[in-house]
């Protein structure tokens, strides 16, 4: 798992996290090293509850470890307060989630032109990203429509869009065909590697679906809060060639 | 990014179009009805100003007691007598007329018709006095002043609805004490302060007044026109001092009867004009404060339904400063929406309000001016509280909102 020695993109170090106190504590991550370097594809998986979302939550920087160090280029985010936590999320890390999270009665365009509202690009140039980016993702079509006049793939889509609009360092994906349908979730998979390989977009998932996992470089497997397996899929499957355009 | 955040806030605002609109309600109302209540209020003092100074610059009004409105002091204060009249008349210099004046109310018949009206017993001098002319008919002729007959001059109004456009001159009228014999009728004058009708008067000598209403000798106030050209405030001091000789006010005593020009009368009528508006106005800014509130209140509902959206946009990378200002900017923006809306209304109101009480329309830019920070002051206030709630919510928590 160690080619060259780059500063790893993200780095942890024992890292636990505690639910709760005394009797009812949930011990979810119980320490886990792992260091994900530029480019990387990585997919974890493993049983319902084996704390995935937790550890992504942490890479992500919305939680922060109960013990252990977190780096993320080599910067100690256990030092980090809230706002710079903010900037770590907003300059440097795009987030798509199993529920898409897309926000209701606004159109395609204006939820991925929201990541650069906040990073205060102005309107025209944003604008133009947005939909660059829509078209990036095979929606050029779509982009007045709201989230409820979307099936269930398209709103992936969309929030894939929004995710690298503000053309982040990595991609945190938590189990994002959990809510598709197979044809729906190998489409979704399909973009998602594509990014990997086109564009070098570090890309780290989270499925409990061996035939999605197949489409990483890497595989992580979680069991009760620790790190089972960590290795290379030999053979990462390929989009398919008559899905290789998606638009 | 201002810019950029009040587009949001719009945006929020009108994809909740109702909700939004029943929030301001309440600012929209406190402020509609401070508008209001001061456009009305600066109207009827306008009116009353232009009222008084229609009475004439040179017009004295004395009553007993010290001052105006209800006469209070003014009960245990002795009334005036024709005698002081006559003393008036002969012993100031420079007046042109002097006339008593005791006003009641009665209901006058004539026919089938009735009204109700207010009967002033007097003498032809109030007509000089008031500069008030006869458009029908005569005014009383002496023997009528001295022998207190019961005839009688109408006002405008009266006329119009005892009679319609009939000749009501030498027609009797008839009340529960007394009938009258019409002999003239008085130009028609509009109405006056508070919308009440000048016109709406019957005028009789004041003699048949004390005789068949009264039942008494007092006269309850006495009105004085100084000629052109002599001095008011000279007149008003000899009055003064006379009154006082005459009944018998010790040195060093105030005075029990009051002698009032109309500048005095003009000021103080305004001024409770002013008292009261003012008193109204604050219950509309209570109204508004209350309106601050519900603002408040809609607005954390609002962060509690948008938890969801909130951890999303924290997630996708907007600061804690960024929620603040963007839930912060909605209440502003709402709360600026209620303080115009309740601008054009009140602005409205006062206009209809100020039609219908026959006062001029006087809208005050102060004030709207106030009103329309204020609101933006409210949304601040109120506003900060809720923003701060949803900027300081946990992403993690935030997204597992349902
Ligand atoms: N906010 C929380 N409070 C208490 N326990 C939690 C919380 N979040 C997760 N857990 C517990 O931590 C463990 C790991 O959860 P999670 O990381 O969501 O698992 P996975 O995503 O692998 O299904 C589970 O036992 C879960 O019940
Ligand atoms: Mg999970």
């Amino acid at each position: 798992m160690s080619e060259g020695d780059a500063t790893p993109v993200i780095s942890l170090r024992s890292v636990t996290r505690v639910y709760g106190e005394g009797e009812a504590a949930v011990r979810a991550l119980r320490g886990i090293d792992l260091d994900i370097r530029a480019g990387e594809f990585v997919a974890i998986m493993g049983p319902s509850g084996s704390g995935k979302s937790t550890a992504m939550n942490i890479i992500g920087s919305l939680d922060t470890p109960s013990e252990g160090s977190y780096r993320f280029l080599g910067a100690d985010v256990g030092d980090f307060d809230r706002l710079q936590r903010a900037l770590l999320r907003r300059e440097y890390l795009g987030f798509v989630f199993q529920g898409f999270n897309l926000l209701a009665r606004t159109s395609a365009v204006d939820n991925v032109e929201l990541p650069l509202i906040y990073k205060g690009i102005g309107r025209a140039e944003r604008r133009e990203k947005a939909i660059r980016t829509l078209q990036r993702v095979g929606l050029g079509h779509r982009l007045d429509k709201d989230p409820s006049q979307l099936s269930g793939g398209e709103q992936q889509r969309v929030a894939i869009a929004r995710a690298i609009a503000s053309e982040p360092a990595v991609l945190l994906a938590d189990e994002p065909t959990g809510n598709l349908d197979t044809a729906r979730s190998i489409e979704i998979m399909e973009l998602i590697s594509q990014l990997n390989d086109e564009e070098g977009l570090t890309v780290i998932m989270v499925t409990h679906e061996p035939d999605m996992a197949e489409y990483a470089k890497r595989i992580v497997h979680f069991k009760d809060g620790l790190i089972e397996v960590d290795g290379l899929n030999g053979t990462p499957r390929k989009p398919a060639l008559e899905h290789a355009d998606v638009r | 990014m201002f810019a950029e955040t009040v587009r949001q806030a719009m945006q929020a605002i009108a994809r909740n179009a109702m909700r939004s609109f029943l929030t301001i309600l309440g600012v929209i109302i406190g402020v509609a009805a401070v508008i209001t209540m001061v456009t009305i209020g600066n109207g009827s003092s306008q009116q009353i100003e232009a009222d008084v100074s229609k009475l004439g610059t040179n017009l004295l009004i004395i009553r007993r007691g010290a001052g105006m409105g209800p006469p209070s002091a003014g009960r245990s204060a002795p009334s005036f007598t024709i005698k002081d009249v006559e003393a008036i008349k002969e012993q100031i210099g420079g007046v042109l007329a002097v006339a008593p004046a005791n006003t009641s109310s009665v209901t006058m018949i004539f026919g089938n018709e009735n009204h109700e009206t207010s009967i002033t017993g007097t003498d032809n001098e109030f007509l000089v006095a008031r500069d008030w002319n006869i458009a029908l008919g005569r005014e009383f002729f002496d023997n009528e002043v001295s022998g207190g007959k019961t005839v009688c001059i109408l006002g405008a109004t009266v006329r119009e609805e005892l009679f319609g456009a009939g000749d009501p001159v030498d027609e009797t009228l008839r009340s529960e004490k007394f009938s009258c014999r019409v002999v003239g009728v008085l130009e028609a004058k509009g109405a006056s302060s508070f919308g009440q009708d000048q016109d709406d008067t019957v005028l009789m000598p004041i003699k048949a007044f004390m005789r068949r209403i009264a039942g008494d000798q007092d006269v309850a106030s006495i009105y004085v026109a100084v000629q052109p050209g002599f001095s008011t405030d000279k007149a008003k001091s000899d009055i003064e001092a006379l009154l006082r000789e005459r009944r018998r006010v010790d040195p060093g005593e105030e005075d029990n009867f009051s002698v009032m020009d109309t500048k005095e009368i003009s000021s103080m009528l305004t001024s409770v004009t002013g008292v009261m508006t003012g008193l109204l106005s604050a219950v509309a800014g209570v109204s508004l404060l209350v309106g601050g509130i519900g603002i408040m209140n809609i607005m954390l509902v609002s962060v509690t339904e948008r938890t969801r959206e909130i951890g999303i946009r924290l997630a996708i990378g907007a600061t804690e400063g960024q929620v603040l200002m963007q839930f912060l900017v909605e209440a502003i923006v709402l709360s600026l929406f209620g303080g115009l809306i309740g601008i054009a209304l009140g602005l409205a109101l006062g206009y209809v309000g100020s039609n219908f009480m026959k006062v001029p329309f006087v809208p005050d830019w102060t004030i709207t001016f106030i009103a329309f920070v204020f609101s933006a002051f409210i949304g601040i206030v109120f506003g900060y509280f809720p923003a701060r709630r949803a900027a300081r919510l946990d992403p993690i928590e935030a997204l597992r909102h349902e």
